[in-house]
């Protein structure tokens, strides 16, 4: 038990998450100063490395527009995210019950996992059309294997005595699973939500890169195929702001919804 | 009362050969009687509660608890585990109310019976606490209130403070008593420790290992109301001195 005044302690959370962000930060910014000057005083041609300040310059110009492919990637993004969500719990349900069911489908799972996505994107285009469908499609295989794996293996890990508490007091499958092994396995399904969140952008934008127009994946196959190379980053880092941002929303859902699981997590950081 | 008849275990792992748990175990447990069994790692204690409380079917022989024979858990038995098994996700109330929400008898005045029984284990202010924030000590008190939470009239405990310090032991170990004589229940009590089994129980059970099966069954004659005192009395120290020789044979104390 710690034996210290909350006020004392929160002071000094405080005071350490500020250093925790201040430090990044200068380095960050210290990182773009040494990029900015490199590329003014060696002269590297802009469609090769633009500088931070051109990148803005450019990508902040057509501010409407990027604004737009911002949002169609953010849709597809969520949307294969929630399927990815709406499939994998089941699944991974089905599998944790039935010893059979795993049999058979694991080596499937694990066929879709071999299968380079890049190389059935257009597959899937020709398919289902060069639509939204297709995207969310490669967004939704891309994302989708790592929750199925961390949701089984949280529903699976819970500790027999918990179990057996649960049959000692007639517990139903259903309230065995809803009570016991789903809360038990919220640390494991959040750190699935994370890699799949993360995976979930990487599947949008090679959805994008094969048939889209609209999107930032688009948005940088068409701005490089006419050397506008500052668009095409400032695509880029757009992508990994969303990445980061839809992270962190799910680590602050996590805190503010499950207290327990994030503490969990940290004492324990790979569940 | 609870009965075991001849009651054979026989456990078959899906490799290796099979091994025999409990042979010819036959006991009787009095209404509100207090009952140790110890013995050495392996003589299937645990099993022999296990059975008790309808988690496992004997392989031959027969449970019955007044008269009628344990074939799936019971609903007039509670069972403390040797860790507290808490659900970290749930507060301390929570916690001692779970057994009530898997039965579906949550009541209205169900709230009030927890937190009198937090207050019976000194955990009266603890009650919105999550496990985490409660001493081992504490925890496994929470583990007792909910198993006596729907009132059962056998509590079944399976080392249920092995994995304590020595001192919050004792501690345990009084509180116990104390609870008991608040709330007399039918106690079926397992633990390593002879000089344990002696303080609480009015009977021990002693058993021996592979094949598991009953010793010899000691009625413990000291009074009650029990405590620490009791040990520097010569029935303690002869009695546990018997248990000891029963389990370690003749060699105890003697070199050999």
């Amino acid at each position: 038990m710690d034996e210290r005044p909350a006020s004392r302690r929160s002071s000094k959370r405080w005071r350490r998450s500020a250093r925790d962000v201040v430090q990044p930060t200068l380095f960050f910014v210290l990182l773009l100063v040494v990029w900015e000057l490199a590329v003014r005083v060696f002269r590297i041609p802009v469609y090769l490395l633009p500088a931070p300040s051109v990148i803005w310059a450019e990508t902040t110009r057509i501010a409407a527009a990027v604004g737009g492919h911002t949002l169609a990637t953010l849709q597809t993004i969520v949307i294969g995210f929630l399927v990815s969500i709406a499939v994998s719990l089941p699944l991974a349900i089905v599998i944790t019950y039935s010893r059979l069911f795993a049999n058979a489908v694991y080596p499937v799972l694990v066929l879709t996992q071999s299968i380079p996505k890049v190389a059935l994107a257009p597959i899937l285009v020709v398919a289902l059309g060069a639509n939204e469908l297709p995207r969310v499609v490669v967004t939704f295989l891309v994302a989708f294997f790592p929750l199925v794996i961390s949701i089984a293996a949280g529903l699976m890990s819970v500790p027999p005595d918990l179990l057996e508490l649960g049959r000692s007091y007639k517990a139903t499958r259903w309230q065995e699973l809803a009570r016991i092994r789903i809360p038990y396995a919220v640390p494991f399904i959040f750190s699935g939500l994370k890699v799949a969140i993360t995976l979930s952008v990487v599947g949008a934008v090679v959805g994008e890169f094969v048939a889209a127009n609209r999107g930032l994946g688009y948005l940088i196959t068409s701005s490089t195929a006419f050397f506008k190379t500052p668009v095409a980053f400032g695509a880029m880092i757009l992508l990994s702001i969303m990445g980061i941002v839809l992270f962190q929303a799910l680590v602050i859902v996590e805190r503010v919804f499950f207290p327990w699981s994030a503490t969990a997590a940290e004492a324990n950081p790979s569940p | 009362m609870i009965e075991l008849r001849h009651v054979e275990q026989v456990f078959r792992p899906l490799d290796g050969d099979e091994v025999v748990a409990l042979r010819d175990v036959s006991l009787t447990v009095k209404r509100d009687e207090f009952v140790a069994i110890v013995g050495p790692s392996g003589c299937g204690k645990s099993t022999l509660l296990r059975l008790i409380a309808g988690l496992l079917r004997p392989t031959s022989g027969e449970v019955t608890i007044d008269g009628a024979a344990v074939r799936e858990p019971r609903q007039d038995t509670g069972i403390v585990f040797q860790h507290p098994t808490l659900l970290p996700w749930a507060t301390v109330t929570d916690n001692v109310l779970f057994p009530l929400q898997l039965m579906r008898q949550v009541r209205p005045d169900s709230i009030a019976v927890v937190y009198e029984l937090l207050k019976l284990v000194g955990l009266a202010g603890f009650e919105r606490r999550y496990p985490r924030e409660l001493s081992g000590g504490m925890q496994q008190r929470t583990a007792i209130c909910r198993a006596l939470i729907h009132d059962p009239d056998v509590l079944l405990m399976d080392e249920p403070f092995g994995a304590l310090d020595a001192l919050t032991r004792e501690e345990m170990s009084l509180e116990l008593l104390r609870i008991w004589t608040a709330q007399p229940k039918t106690i079926l009590f397992v633990t390593h420790s002879i000089s344990e089994a002696v303080l609480l129980a009015d009977r021990v059970v002693v058993m021996s290992p592979r094949p598991g099966r009953i010793v010899e069954e000691i009625d413990v004659p000291l009074p009650r109301p029990r405590s620490f005192d009791l040990q520097a009395l010569h029935e303690f120290q002869d009695c546990a001195q018997h248990i000891r020789r029963l389990i370690f044979g003749r060699a105890t104390g003697v070199a050999t």
